[in-house]
């Protein structure tokens, strides 16, 4: 063949999922954005140039504070999901004996693939008022009264970790036992002790899957709607939530989308961030 | 030796963390009472049998198997060509293509169904189950085709030339040999695609009008509380889908190695 046909053969296989792509992502972002400088003038959408949706972000207290509220719960999501994770992943990689690690690797990662919804609920069967831990926790009598543990920020965040504990576990794990064991021995060799080891040798050298994961985290719990709203009841809202609310109630979908761009800038921002590290590629 | 049992402490307390909710949802989907909540009184199947005769329920499940085998099949169709077309042939262009291909991964679920709500909305068509498949084969594809790529390996294309030069067309060399040879990645993608299309919430949730997916069915249960019922849906709904990521496990990941 000459270098054009094959080309244009080439073009050929892959344009079907381009065009795709295209039609239902590409164009609904755009038209997404467009609508973001759209405005409503009592139930009819007027398009045009306006900042307007922005400027009631700043403006509009309740607006401010979810975004703040959602960077709250995601950084603290992510920072308590690694600091826990990262234990586990070792101990699987280097305390497990090798012929169970894969099957202590799949036990630790199964309940990943329970439905994101059913996930949420099951915690919320665990947290309420009548549920497991108030129940154990009178049974044994350390508490007199059942404590309010569901529809706080401490359960959407209990039920992120647990989520991201998983996944993190996973992308820390895959780092960790690529790490010629060599690595370890020269610097014990060279008179470090345990901690110094893992400190200048061990997390540098894991630091790409540390940050592959946490970025993960931050992007999937960040833009979740769900979690929040089973867990976290209506006690204080985030970007996803309000979003939700524009969707449904209101129809204003101008301010939805201007929602939807900032929490677009926030993950763009967090790319950014990380991006010295992050090896995507290598999922 | 505290030290040393230090390890195993955390492994147990983090398998407790891990399943102590799955655990929680099964066991009180076989609670005898109205409450899934302690103490358990059973063990009984009346949940069960209660969800298995519900229409709406049953009906939900039909339509959660048709849009993710539905959203599956195209997303691993268009994700195998468009990963033969840039493997296969020298393109300009091609990292443009493929970070294009790769992109709706880095956008959340709910900011893909919003274009998509805006985009049929303003176009005056109807929500329906194929809006909902369409948005979820966008979510898909991506990873179908970073799957089937990544495995399309220097190995294959030795096979493919030897089939070319004994004068197969194009057609049958991906028919008889780079199907075949590519054949557990593309099994990995259609099966991952299917767990996260059959349970997937806020794509479906937004574009379905009257015709519902499970997981939005279970969603509006949600708003009268806890219930058995819910316990009984949802722990099928795990066993769905922790069996073909077992599958998964022993069909295509262990044939690899």
């Amino acid at each position: 063949m000459t270098p054009r046909a094959e080309r244009i053969r080439g073009w050929g296989f892959a344009a079907p999922a381009l065009l795709w792509t295209v039609a239902f992502f590409v164009v609904p972002f755009l038209v997404m954005g467009a609508m973001s400088l759209a405005t409503l003038e009592g139930r009819t959408l007027v398009w045009g140039l306006s900042l307007a949706n922005y400027v009631e972000l700043t403006e509009k207290a309740y607006l401010a504070r979810a975004i703040m509220v959602s960077l709250e719960i995601t950084v603290t999501v992510t920072v308590v999901s690694v600091v826990l994770a990262y234990p586990l992943a070792w101990i699987i990689a280097f305390r497990v004996p090798a012929r169970w690690q894969r099957l202590a690797l799949l036990l630790a990662i199964l309940p990943f693939w329970t439905s994101y919804v059913v996930r949420s609920y099951a915690w919320l069967l665990v947290l309420a008022r009548e549920g497991m831990i108030n129940n154990t926790l009178i049974g044994l009598g350390l508490i007199s009264e059942p404590i309010t543990l569901a529809n706080t920020r401490f359960a959407t965040v209990t039920g992120f970790v647990h989520f991201f504990v998983m996944l993190l576990t996973l992308t820390i794990y895959a780092n960790l036992i690529q790490l010629s064991p060599n690595y370890r021995r020269a610097a014990m060799d060279l008179g470090a002790n345990a901690f110094q080891t893992f400190r200048h040798v061990i997390l540098p050298l894991t630091l790409p899957g540390i940050v592959t994961g946490a970025f993960l985290t931050f992007v999937l719990c960040i833009g979740d709607y769900v979690t929040p709203q089973i867990l976290g009841g209506n006690t204080e809202l985030t970007v996803p939530q309000v979003i939700m609310v524009q969707l449904g109630r209101r129809a204003d979908f101008p301010l939805a989308s201007a929602l939807a761009i900032v929490l677009m800038g926030i993950v763009t921002l967090a790319y950014i961030a990380s991006a010295r590290w992050l090896r995507l590629d290598r999922l | 030796m505290i030290l040393r049992m230090l390890p195993w402490a955390y492994l147990l307390a983090a398998f407790v963390f891990i399943y102590l909710p799955v655990g929680t949802l099964v066991l009180f989907s076989f609670q005898e009472g109205s409450l899934p909540v302690p103490p358990f009184n059973g063990p009984s199947l009346r949940w069960y049998g209660d969800i298995l005769g519900d229409d709406d329920l049953t009906g939900a499940l039909l339509n959660s198997l048709l849009v993710a085998f539905g959203a599956a099949s195209v997303s691993v169709v268009l994700g195998f060509l468009a990963a033969y077309g840039l493997a296969r042939h020298v393109l300009p262009g091609s990292a443009v293509m493929r970070g294009l291909l790769i992109a709706p991964l880095t956008v959340s679920y709910l900011i893909v169904g919003l274009g998509l709500l805006i985009v049929i909305t303003r176009a005056g068509l109807g929500l329906s189950l194929v809006t909902a498949a369409i948005g979820h084969v966008v979510i898909n594809l991506p990873i179908a085709f970073a799957i089937i790529y990544a495995s399309m390996g220097a190995q294959q294309q030795n096979a493919e030339r030897a089939a070319r030069d004994l004068g197969a067309s194009e057609a049958q060399v991906i028919r008889l040999v780079t199907v075949p040879m590519l054949m557990p990645a593309i099994a990995a993608a259609f099966f991952l695609s299917v767990t996260l299309s059959w349970d997937e919430f806020i794509i479906a949730f937004l574009l379905t009008r009257f015709d519902v997916t499970l997981p939005v069915e279970i969603w509006s249960m949600l708003r009268s509380g806890l219930s058995p019922r819910l316990n009984a849906i949802g722990s099928l709904v795990f066993l769905v889908s922790v069996s073909v990521v077992l599958i998964l496990e022993l069909l295509v990941f262990r044939r690899r190695r």
